[in-house]
């Protein structure tokens, strides 16, 4: 048997906190399995676990902040596990004699009676140990509950209800979202990517002033709530490079990379408050721009509002990162993991450009590419930035 | 319509897209975007609404005279108020 | 090793039967298997097992012995340290006591008590439990005292399959193997593939399905629990059912697994509830689940009385689905 202990995540790391665990007693692990999330000074990190075989017993619960080096669980060994941990044969010490030997008047004892909740100690609440844990996590008073287990004790149904009757109130106030919770998630995706994900990242000046007369002369003839922006354009020109380089689109899962057979492209927008979300837009690649556009304005107003949908959140290919006309003139996204690429598109600013051999003022996006050097190489992103500003010479046919 | 009324449709809409943002402590000749954090695709939708609730149309050139809250309000007088409201 | 002829097909088939073929086929296979016990040959063994065995393999193979369990259990451990792959047949569990002292004393330590020199890889089977009234010197189901012992594998089949599967693999086990068969199962029937082989006897098997409450047992309990499953569904109550098949080691995985889902537990035993193989399993899951659990663990256990002869008490005496629906629902909180 070995101990799991609480990794060293730095020089400067004295302790951690178990946020989270992903296995239990009983789990099959292996050498580099990620078996626990532990907050630190740098955020939630994920550890992996060196060991290879069962995990017999977890030390340290959820919630506890404990030293570098701390035992966090017991793990056996392919053969211990197999042989069952009371297989040692340990001689116990002589047990004392018998003093006496209190002789039963009848051989056979009364039965004890099945299943006898025994009552609870005076003014103590009757609460089983799932429900009591799982409030106190969450901070719910137990003197409000209604109990419906055994013995009318209060069992984690309970909490859950009570929990969800809670709910709704207040989110309504703000915003549906849990920005807290988001921090997390964005922490520990983004730490992950950084450790796991080999990034390379190229950049490439797109000339837009096409893409920009072109939306001036057809946005005049619409009223606003069908007029198209610059971004639709990048997005669908993203998707239709996308379907030409399949090496972006996809997830890389257990060692390989699985190409996409369908383009879900993440649009990333900001939450009011702080937050970051990434839903998909479906099969972008067919959908025409003023259908995307539509999209596009639905996502936004429904993500700001906390409204998105799992498979919007679950899907997606790739993702396209964009900080709008008030950002800054490139930037070079951290792809979310399985993903492989993040298009990262940059404001648009008026540039010197040389246009048929005299110096022009163009109107420039920088566009750049971050991607997964496990999946492609920096020879294919180039030819697929390309591709995105060749195809942004001709809105119209986007 | 008077100045008070549009100021209040203004406010309404600017709320609904930013709704944290106290309107009566912005700035009324600041820039919406700075002051209020929105993008261009909120500042559609602010221009959608508007267009919806007061009927003004507002052509993709004249989006710049919006961009503060005293400027939207005396373009959109002006367009409101120059006697046919077609 | 394995199957030498693979045909397709499914045929039905009893507990009987399929211990008979386990048996036929390891007698097939090696040739230093053989198989004693009291009337294993002529008689054809006392429930009938063995039947036609004799004529098939002969009386060296097939060997009848005294009625002395000590001794020719004694017999079988000496020769699988000899080389031998003998199966010992006990006629039932109460008269294994007589040979408790080979199993304990000798088959289960001798490979402790000499650094690892000598093994004993021998398979005992024995039959278990009660239900056809041969009383309290016939009946008991004293499994889970041999569950206490290390050194020894303890197997329990419930299934068909499991009685034609886990023979093979037991021989197999470089140490001793005790193979419980419970007495209401031999005419059971069940399908079996015709390919039908060995079968893994390490994990526990989940044979129903459910989230609300898990009931763990094993051997003949298994068929009674999954009634009480059936009944209990019929309330909305969504039992999952585990058939543990070895009693030693426990396959704590599996039941921690299922109790971290459903949060309850009820352990059907037809062994007597005072220091039962329920008990040990109770105490697992307050030691490895305890804080996801929303009920204390219930136990269905034969009553703690030698098992009576007339009918209805013998019956009244251990677990049926009725007993098992009552303690499921008062973990539930329900009734």
């Amino acid at each position: 048997m070995t101990a799991f202990r609480m990794p060293s995540l730095g020089a400067d790391m004295e302790t951690g906190t178990l946020v989270e665990w992903l296995v239990k007693p009983g789990d099959r692990v292996k050498h580099g399995d990620i078996v626990a999330v532990v907050e630190t000074q740098k955020g939630a990190i994920e550890i992996e676990i060196f060991q290879t075989g069962l995990i017999e017993q977890i030390l340290v619960g959820t919630g506890a902040k404990v030293p570098v080096g701390t035992s966090l669980a017991n793990v056996l060994s392919d053969e211990e596990a197999k042989a069952g941990t009371a297989a040692a044969v340990v001689p116990e010490a002589g047990a004392p004699p018998f003093a006496a030997i209190a002789v039963p008047r009848r051989s056979v004892g009364p039965p004890p009676p099945p299943i006898v909740v025994p009552p609870g100690a005076e003014g103590r609440m009757r609460v089983s140990p799932a429900a009591r844990r799982f409030a106190q996590r969450l901070g719910i008073d137990l003197a409000a509950i209604t109990g419906t287990g055994p013995a009318s004790a209060i069992i984690r149904a309970d909490v859950e209800r009570i929990q969800a009757e809670a709910m709704p109130p207040k989110p309504k106030a703000a915003i549906g979202l849990n920005l807290d919770a988001m921090r997390e998630a964005i922490a520990a995706a983004m730490a992950r990517s950084k450790r796991e994900i080999p990034h390379y990242y190229l950049q490439h000046d797109v000339d837009v002033t096409l893409c920009e007369e072109w939306l001036a002369r057809t946005n005049a003839a619409r009223p606003p709530d069908s007029r198209l922006l610059l971004g639709a354009l990048v997005i669908k020109g993203v998707a239709l490079a996308t379907r030409r380089f399949p090496a972006f689109n996809g997830f890389y899962r257990e060692g390989k990379f699985e190409p996409a057979a369908v383009i879900h492209v993440g649009v990333a927008i900001a939450i009011r408050g702080g937050g970051l979300a990434a839903p998909a837009i479906h099969n972008v690649d067919r959908l025409s721009l003023d259908d995307l556009m539509v999209r596009m304005r639905d996502l936004v107003q429904r993500t700001r509002a906390g409204r998105i949908r799992g498979s919007e959140i679950a899907d997606t290919t790739i993702t396209v990162s964009s900080l709008g006309e008030r950002g800054v003139e490139s930037l070079y996204g951290v792809i979310y993991p399985p993903q492989v690429a993040i298009v990262g598109v940059g404001k648009a600013t008026s540039r010197p450009r040389v246009v048929d051999g005299h110096v022009a003022v163009r109107s420039i996006v920088t566009v750049t590419l971050s991607a997964d050097h496990r999946a492609s190489d920096g020879h294919a992103g180039a030819l697929f930035l390309a591709n995105i500003g060749k195809l942004l010479q001709e809105p119209e046919k986007l | 319509m008077s100045s008070v009324e549009i100021h209040s449709v203004v406010c309404e809409e600017l709320n609904n897209i930013a709704p944290e943002v106290d309107m009566q402590s912005v700035n009324p000749s600041a820039d919406l975007r700075e002051a209020l954090d929105i993008d261009s695709m909120d500042f559609l939708n602010f221009i959608t609404a508007i267009h919806r609730r007061l009927g003004v149309d507002i052509p993709e050139l004249d989006y710049p005279k919006l961009i503060t809250l005293d400027g939207a309000i005396t373009y959109l007088q002006k367009k409101l108020g120059g006697g046919n409201k077609g | 090793m394995l199957q030498a002829t693979r045909q397709s097909g499914i045929t039905e088939t009893t507990y009987r039967e399929a211990v008979r073929e386990a048996i036929r086929d390891a007698l097939k296979r090696d040739d230093r298997v053989f198989l004693m016990g009291e009337d294993v040959g002529r008689y054809g063994g006392c429930y009938a097992v063995s039947k036609g065995l004799l004529a098939e393999f002969g009386s060296e193979r097939i060997r009848d012995t005294p009625l002395s369990e000590s001794g020719f259990t004694g017999a079988g451990i000496g020769a699988a340290m000899g080389g031998m792959r003998p199966i010992v047949e006990v006629m039932t569990v109460n008269f294994s006591l007589l040979a408790l002292d080979q199993i304990l004393n000798s088959a289960a330590t001798i490979r402790h008590m000499s650094g690892n020199q000598f093994g004993v890889p021998l398979v005992i089977r024995m039959a278990t439990g009660a239900g056809r009234q041969l009383a309290a010197q016939h009946s008991h189901s004293l499994e889970g005292w041999y569950a206490h012992i290390p050194g020894i594998r303890v197997l329990a089949p419930a299934t068909v399959e499991d009685a034609r599967g886990m023979l093979w693999t037991a021989l197999q086990d470089p140490d001793p193997v005790l193979i419980f068969e419970n007495v209401m199962l031999y005419n059971m029937t069940g399908t079996l593939v015709a390919d039908a082989g060995p079968v893994d006897i390490a994990k526990a098997a989940v044979r129903r399905t459910g989230s609300d409450i898990s009931l763990i047992t094993y051997g003949g309990s298994l068929w009674k629990t999954l009634e009480a499953a059936t009944q209990l569904a019929a309330e909305n109550i969504n039992a999952e059912v585990i058939d543990l098949r070895s009693l030693r080691p426990l396959d704590d995985a599996t039941i921690m697994a299922s109790v971290n889902k459903t949060r309850r537990a009820v352990i059907v035993d037809e062994g007597w509830r005072s220091g039962s193989l329920a008990a040990e399993i109770g105490m697992r899951i307050v030691e490895q689940a305890f804080w996801e659990m929303d009920a204390p663990v219930g136990r269905v256990c034969g009553e703690e009385v030698p098992i009576p002869y007339p009918s209805h008490l013998e019956r009244a005496a251990i677990p049926n689905a009725a007993k098992i629906v009552a303690a499921a629902k008062a973990a539930l909180g329900r009734d």
